[in-house]
């Protein structure tokens, strides 16, 4: 059945050529990260996170919102997890907006969301020119553009490829120019030239951000791990840090989702042997 | 309905009593177990079964997300989040569902090649292939709004791309665009009555998949040589042959399946769509799922007008066309011989027909203005779509007149007990 081959092949392939192009646009391909929670045995690294919560709170959060992060969340297993008397103190240092307290204002309970980043959203547009995006799931709301035909590679065990959201956002944030570069053209040829009040970034689409680069190297200064281990105080450390913290706050339940794939992978597997061994013998009394 | 007389004998009185009051255990003993099916079929006859298992998958995993869902324009894409982080178990019935429909898709597809290889359509299965395209129709109606419920950017334009095709039509277009959209633009109304289908039209193709089978039931199956059973040699009892057969495919269909919800749940879908709807933002690429994707390539290939045809008119056309001559196929291909196995030249086109419909997949992803292969997606989009009509319009027709078949076995048994024979 030489055909069916063929088909089943082609089939196979339209399913994943259609997924590929998605991030088109002007997309510049990023550098792959090591990432801790890649692969199907992927783990956040719990240091790490702590680390990139750090930044966010330190650095990002007077820009950004993280409006389904609850307090609770950093608390449980699978993510920072903070103890729970941390979380607790972090919490009530905010004033939780609650029509129902007194005042109209309360202290922050584990219970709480993400407080905000306390500007409107006028006064944002007024900086910026623009809302900077909520991180609730910010990671997974962007990617980087994949080759044809190497983009089949991501959708297999061994080379598969679900870390372009934070891939690309350690490169935009360690991405930043003072100057535009001269190799950078607009379509007609003509030198690219930056609109008032945006930044160069090469990975950006369109090259024009409006994000002044965050941070610089020394800015945040980590405490030593609790077994004493430090990392560098580099930007490139931070933007490494907080891209997993946000891939964490994207997908909080990603260990536990892929601990269970593996469980259910080997059932399906043994069971899939079992059940052919049964139908063998079965079949194995009828001539065809 | 089947050309046997039924074996059950009620095992006891209570079974004896509703034996003579509702024989339904008759029914099923008849129709699950003892179904004489040729016992040739190869492992491509396993995807109605793995259909069936999906539509099960998607109702049940639907319902669970439905408790949780909100359809309203400000709380959709949130609700959809909340499922995924705060409800038990919710990301992974999520991923699901969502990952269910491409495999869904992906097994429908072969499902309909399988039947235009071995020519599964023709006399006396019309009426089960013309079900199936039905259920096909139907589908690509529910996975189109079922993914319009997240409310992400790509859920809201593809909702607005896609509806849009319908004003094309002259005179009702308008009125249906509105009523489909529930006013002008597609908002918190469309968002609604899209939930509301959403939900309705699964138990829908359930019923017609019933239809499909009961229209399966009266001939019996086809099968890989495409000739008729002929005697109960060439026959085995559904159960236990086939029953443990389907369920080893759908265990086997089942680990590609598993992998994707638990190791890739979002690289079939597009990163776009984990950013909120916003109606002032349009995503640079506007792409709709995968297995849309040939027949959106064929309502972006037609770029021209004809007469008074404009060139939206007309895409519209080709675009419900490619679709309606599915349904003539049963009588479009003149060939008396069913199997594609004795048909050495229809086994070019057909292979052709596959890349060609793979190449228009391709094509529907691409950038309008892009070039494959040194062609631009515009020629190369005509071209390809050009022979997916060929094929149907002009191929197959044609083929039948002109074609040498191979000689075909005289039964299922022969070249089952003379292998040599078939080749
Ligand atoms: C001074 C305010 C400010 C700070 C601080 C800030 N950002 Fe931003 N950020 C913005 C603005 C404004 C945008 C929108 C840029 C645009 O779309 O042009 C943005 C956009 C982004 C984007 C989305 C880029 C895209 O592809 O659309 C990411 C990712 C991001 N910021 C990450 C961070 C991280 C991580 C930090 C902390 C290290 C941070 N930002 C700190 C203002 C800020
Ligand atoms: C929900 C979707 C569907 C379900 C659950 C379903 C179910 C089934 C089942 C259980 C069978 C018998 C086993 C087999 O041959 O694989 C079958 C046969 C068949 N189906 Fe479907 N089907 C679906 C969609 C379709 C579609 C979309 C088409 C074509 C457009 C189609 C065409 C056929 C044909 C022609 C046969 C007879 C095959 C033969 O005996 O050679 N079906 N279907």
């Amino acid at each position: 059945m030489k055909m069916s081959k063929i088909i089943l092949g082609a089939l196979a392939m339209s399913a994943l050529l259609g997924a590929s192009p998605s991030f088109a646009a002007e997309a510049v391909a990023v550098k792959r990260e090591p990432w801790t929670f890649a692969g199907i045995f992927g783990t956040y690294d719990r240091n790490q996170l702590q680390r990139g919560f750090q930044v966010f709170r330190e650095v990002c959060a007077s820009c950004h919102g993280a409006n389904l992060m609850a307090f609770r969340n950093l608390a449980e297993p699978g993510g920072p997890e903070f103890s729970e008397a941390q979380v607790k103190a972090l919490a009530a240092e905010y004033e939780i907006v609650d029509p129902a307290a007194e005042g109209g204002k309360r202290p922050g309970i584990l219970a709480d969301r993400w407080p905000g980043t306390g500007q409107s959203e006028a006064d944002q547009v007024a900086a910026f020119g623009i809302v900077p995006p909520d991180f609730s799931v910010l990671a997974k709301a962007r990617g980087t553009p994949q080759s044809f035909p190497w983009f089949i590679l991501n959708y297999f065990p061994g080379t598969a490829y679900a870390e372009g959201g934070p891939d690309y956002i350690h490169a935009l944030l360690t991405g930043y120019e003072e100057e535009v570069p001269a190799d950078i053209k607009n379509a007609d040829g003509t030198p690219f030239t930056l609109p008032e009040g945006k930044y160069f970034n090469e990975y950006f689409p369109g090259h024009a951000i409006g994000m002044p680069s965050p941070m610089t190297d020394g800015q945040v200064v980590y405490a030593a791990a609790e077994d004493g281990s430090t990392v560098p105080q580099t930007v490139d450390q931070y933007s490494r840090d907080v891209s997993a913290f946000m891939m964490w706050m994207a997908e909080p339940h990603l260990v536990a989702r892929k601990q269970a794939g593996l469980q259910v992978m080997l059932f399906l597997v043994l069971f899939a042997g079992l059940l052919y061994a049964v139908k063998r013998r079965v079949w194995s009394k009828i001539e065809h | 309905m089947s050309s046997h007389e039924s074996s059950y004998v009620p095992g006891s009185a209570v079974e004896k009593w509703l034996d003579d009051r509702l024989p339904i255990i008759r029914w099923g003993k008849t129709h699950m177990m003892d179904f004489p099916t040729p016992k040739n079929l190869n492992y491509w006859w396993t995807f109605g079964a793995i259909l069936a298992f999906m539509l099960v998958v998607q109702i049940i995993t639907g319902i669970i997300l439905a408790m949780h869902y909100t359809p309203q324009v400000d709380l959709a894409f949130n609700s959809v989040e909340h499922i995924r982080r705060d409800v038990n178990g919710g990301r992974i019935i999520q991923a699901t569902h969502a990952v269910g429909a491409s495999m869904f898709f992906a097994a429908v597809y072969i499902h309909m090649f399988r039947g235009l290889f071995f020519g599964s359509y023709k006399q006396p299965r019309e009426v089960l292939w013309i079900l199936g395209v039905l259920i096909f129709v139907l589908m690509v109606t529910t996975a189109f709004m079922g993914y319009v419920l997240p409310w992400g950017q790509m859920s809201y334009w593809a909702a607005t791309v896609i509806t849009e095709i319908v004003g094309a039509v002259p005179v009702v277009g308008n009125p249906i665009l509105q009523l489909l959209r529930g006013g002008f633009g597609v908002d918190n109304a469309t968002l609604n009555r899209f939930f509301s289908l959403h939900y309705l039209l699964p138990f829908v193709i359930a019923a017609v998949v019933a239809l499909h089978i009961w229209a399966l039931h009266v001939p019996g199956n086809n099968n890989p040589v495409g000739v008729e059973v002929k005697s109960s040699r060439d026959t085995v009892p559904f159960h236990p042959y086939y029953t443990l057969k389907d369920l080893f495919a759908i265990v086997v269909f089942c680990i590609p399946f598993a992998w994707f919800v638990f190791f890739l749940p979002d690289i079939l879908g597009h990163a776009d769509n984990y950013i909120m709807a916003n109606s002032q933002v349009t995503p640079a690429h506007i792409v709709p799922e995968w297995y849309f994707l040939p027949f959106y390539a064929i309502l972006r290939a037609i770029d021209f007008g004809i007469l008074f045809l404009d060139s939206k008119l007309l895409g519209v056309l080709f675009f419900a066309g490619s679709i309606v001559v599915l349904f003539f196929v049963p009588w479009l291909d003149t060939s008396k011989v069913r199997s594609g196995s004795f048909r050495p030249i229809f086994k070019w086109f057909y292979g052709l027909f596959v890349v060609n419909f793979i190449m228009l997949a391709y094509l529907g992803a691409s950038a309008a203005d892009g070039v494959v292969l040194g062609i631009s997606v515009a020629d190369f989009s005509k071209i390809c779509t050009a022979y997916y009509f060929a094929y149907f319009l002009v191929v197959l027709p044609l083929l039948g007149r002109f074609e040498r078949t191979k000689p075909l076995p005289t039964s299922i048994s022969e070249p089952v007990l003379a292998p040599a024979a078939a080749e």
